[in-house]
C-alpha cells in the first residue's frame, strides 16, 4: 500500500466525479428513484476493493479477521444490490392498447 | 506492469459506473445501466485479485461465497413491499465494510500515517459506523420490529451534538497528536456507532425517504474517503457518484416536504405528533359504505388515484390494479398521482404499482397531475393523508403550510379510503374530510376496493 496520499489528484477525481454525479442523477426520472438508490447503493459496495486488499495482504490476524468480515458485508451489498435492481426494473412495463 | 493492467481495468470499471448512472435516466435503458454497473463491479473485483499484494486467497474465497449466499436470497425472495427495509439493510452492510477497513488500516499503520491521512481515515470510519447503526435502526423501524413513531427524549439535541462534537474532537486529537493510540480510536468508534443511533432515533416513518437518502450518501462518501487513503481513483469516483446521488435525492425529498435538512433530522414534526390533537371545531365526518361510494363512478370519465404508504401497508397494490382494470373496461381514463414522498423511500409507490403490473405511463408526477385535477371526475385517495391536505395551501398556521401537495381538493368528487379517523403522520387534521364533495370510506383498503369492484 502506498504510504503517501496523492492529495491533489485524489481531490481532482473526487470533485469531478461529484459534479458528474450531480449532473447524471438530476436527469433520472422520479419514476426510477427506488431502483436508482439500490443501484448507487450497489455501486458503493466498491468498498469491496479495499476489503480484498486488506484480507489478501495476509499481514496480520487483525487484517484477515476485519478484512474477511468487510468482504462478506460488502459482497452482500453488491450481489443483493445489483440483483434486486434488476428485479425491480424488470417490473416496469408499458402496456400497449389501453 | 501488472499494476498498469490493474489501473486500466479500474478505468474501464469507472467508465462503466458512469454509463450505468447515465442509462438509469429512463426506463428503456435502465436495465442496461444495471448490467453496466454489475460488470464494472466484476471487473474491479477480478482486477484487484490480480494485484501482486494479494497473496492469500482462502479467506477471500470464504467471504465472497458467504456474502453471495446471503445477498442472493435477500434480493430474490424479499417481497416488493419490503424494498425500503432491504435498502436500509444494504446501506448498513456497505457502510460496515468501509468502517471495518478503516479500523484495520488504523491499527496496522496508524503510526506511519500523517495528520491529513489520519483525519480522512477518521472521516471514513465515522461515516461508515454511523451509517451502519443508523441504517440498522432505520431497518428496524421500517420492518416494524421497532416502533415507527419518532422516539423523543428531553435534551436529545444536546446529547446528539455533544456526541458528534466529542467524536470530532477525538478525531482531531488522533490526527494531530502523534502519541495517540488504539484505546482512543476504540472510543472514537463507539462514539460513531452511538451517533448513528441518536441520528435515526427521532425519525418517524414519513421522514424515512429523506433519511434513507442521507444514509445512502454517507455510505458513498465513506467508500470515497477510503479511496483517498488507498490512492484508489476508482473508489473515490464510485463513492462520490453514490454520495451525490444520495445528496440529490435527500434534497428533493426535503423540497417535497417544504422542510430543511436540519428540520427533518432534528424532527420538528415529532413535536406536533406529541402535542397537537386535531381540533375538529365541532365538525363531524360521515362514513359511507363501499356500495354507497360506488355511485360516484356513475358517468365518471376520468379518475385519478392517489396512493400513499397505507396502500403498501395493506398490500393493496394488486387490488388497486384490479380496480383500475375494472374502471378502464368501462371506458374510464385512470391515472395515478404520485407524490415524491409518498411511501417510505423515494419512488416507493412506483415500484409497488409496477409490481402490480400497472403500466408506468399511467404513473404521473405531482407537477404534471395537479393541472389535471379540475377536470377529474373522481379523485381516490388510498392510504395517503398529509400529501393531499389543502391546509398546505390555505392555512399559514398549519405545520404543513407551504408543502407541495397533490391538489385532490380541486377534483369534482373525492373518495377517501382510510383505515381510521386518525390524523396523518404530521398529526394535522385534513380539511378534505369535511368537504361536501368528499366521501369517506373507513376500513381496510384491500377489502373496500374489493367491495367497490363487486359493486361496479
Amino acid at each position: 500500500m502506498e504510504p503517501q496520499i496523492d492529495w491533489l489528484t485524489n481531490l481532482y477525481v473526487f470533485v469531478l466525479a461529484s459534479f458528474l454525479g450531480l449532473e447524471l442523477i438530476h436527469k433520472v426520472s422520479r419514476l426510477l428513484h427506488t431502483p436508482l438508490m439500490s443501484l448507487t447503493n450497489a455501486i458503493s459496495s466498491i468498498a469491496l476493493v479495499g476489503s480484498l486488499l486488506l484480507a489478501g495482504s495476509g499481514d496480520s490476524l487483525i487484517a484477515v479477521i476485519l478484512g474477511t468480515a468487510a468482504i462478506t458485508a460488502s459482497s452482500i451489498n453488491a450481489v443483493g444490490g445489483f440483483l434486486i435492481t434488476d428485479r425491480i426494473l424488470r417490473m416496469f412495463r408499458k402496456k400497449n392498447g389501453r | 506492469m501488472v499494476d498498469l493492467w490493474v489501473q486500466l481495468a479500474y478505468l474501464i470499471a469507472a467508465a462503466l459506473f458512469i454509463l450505468s448512472l447515465k442509462w438509469m435516466n429512463e426506463v428503456r435503458t435502465a436495465r442496461l445501466g444495471n448490467w453496466a454497473g454489475t460488470i464494472g463491479m466484476a471487473i474491479a473485483v477480478v482486477a484487484t485479485l490480480g494485484k501482486p499484494e494479494i497473496h492469500s486467497f482462502l479467506w477471500i474465497g470464504v467471504a465472497l461465497v458467504l456474502g453471495t449466499a446471503i445477498g442472493t436470497p435477500m434480493a430474490l425472495l424479499m417481497p416488493m413491499t419490503a424494498v425500503p427495509q432491504r435498502t436500509a439493510l444494504s446501506h448498513a452492510f456497505g457502510a460496515l465494510a468501509a468502517g471495518l477497513v478503516g479500523t484495520a488500516e488504523y491499527y496496522l499503520r496508524g503510526s506511519s500515517l500523517g495528520a491529513g491521512a489520519t483525519a480522512i481515515l477518521c472521516a471514513e470510519v465515522l461515516l461508515g459506523f454511523l451509517t451502519f447503526t443508523g441504517s440498522l435502526l432505520a431497518f428496524g423501524k421500517l420492518h416494524e420490529i421497532l416502533p415507527t413513531r419518532p422516539i423523543l427524549y428531553p435534551g436529545r439535541h444536546f446529547v446528539s451534538f455533544a456526541v458528534l462534537g466529542l467524536a470530532i474532537l477525538t478525531a482531531l486529537w488522533l490526527a494531530f497528536v502523534p502519541t495517540a493510540h488504539g484505546v482512543l480510536f476504540g472510543f472514537f468508534i463507539v462514539l460513531a456507532l452511538l451517533f448513528g443511533v441518536l441520528l435515526v432515533l427521532p425519525i418517524g416513518g414519513a421522514d424515512m425517504p429523506t433519511v434513507i437518502s442521507i444514509l445512502n450518501a454517507y455510505a458513498g462518501l465513506s467508500a470515497s474517503f477510503m479511496g483517498f487513503l488507498l490512492n484508489n481513483k476508482l473508489l473515490i469516483l464510485a463513492g462520490a457518484l453514490d454520495g451525490s446521488s444520495g445528496l440529490i435525492l435527500s434534497i428533493q425529498m426535503c423540497k417535497a416536504m417544504n422542510r430543511s435538512f436540519l428540520n427533518v433530522l432534528f424532527g420538528a414534526v415529532g413535536h406536533v405528533v406529541e402535542t397537537a390533537a386535531p381540533h375538529r371545531d365541532g365538525r363531524s365526518i360521515q362514513g359511507y359504505t363501499p356500495q354507497e361510494a360506488s355511485t360516484i363512478f356513475e358517468g365518471a370519465r376520468s379518475v385519478v388515484i392517489v396512493p400513499g404508504y397505507g396502500m403498501a401497508a395493506a398490500q393493496a397494490q394488486h387490488v388497486v390494479k384490479e380496480f383500475t382494470d375494472r374502471l378502464s373496461s368501462r371506458g374510464v381514463d385512470v391515472k395515478f398521482g404520485i407524490h415524491p414522498v409518498a411511501g417510505r423511500m423515494p419512488g416507493h409507490m412506483n415500484v409497488l404499482l409496477a409490481e402490480a403490473d400497472v403500466s408506468y405511463d399511467r404513473l404521473v408526477e405531482m407537477e404534471q397531475i395537479n393541472p389535471l385535477f379540475p377536470e377529474t371526475d373522481v379523485a381516490i385517495v388510498v392510504g395517503a393523508n398529509d400529501i393531499t391536505n389543502p391546509a398546505a395551501r390555505t392555512r399559514p398556521e398549519s405545520p404543513l403550510y407551504g408543502m407541495p401537495i397533490l391538489e385532490v381538493d380541486k377534483a369534482k368528487t373525492i373518495l377517501f379510503i382510510k383505515r381510521s379517523l386518525a390524523t396523518g403522520f404530521s398529526g394535522v387534521d385534513n380539511d378534505l374530510f369535511y368537504l361536501p364533495k368528499t366521501m369517506m370510506v373507513f376500513g381496510d383498503a384491500k377489502k373496500i376496493l374489493n367491495e367497490l369492484i363487486a359493486a361496479l
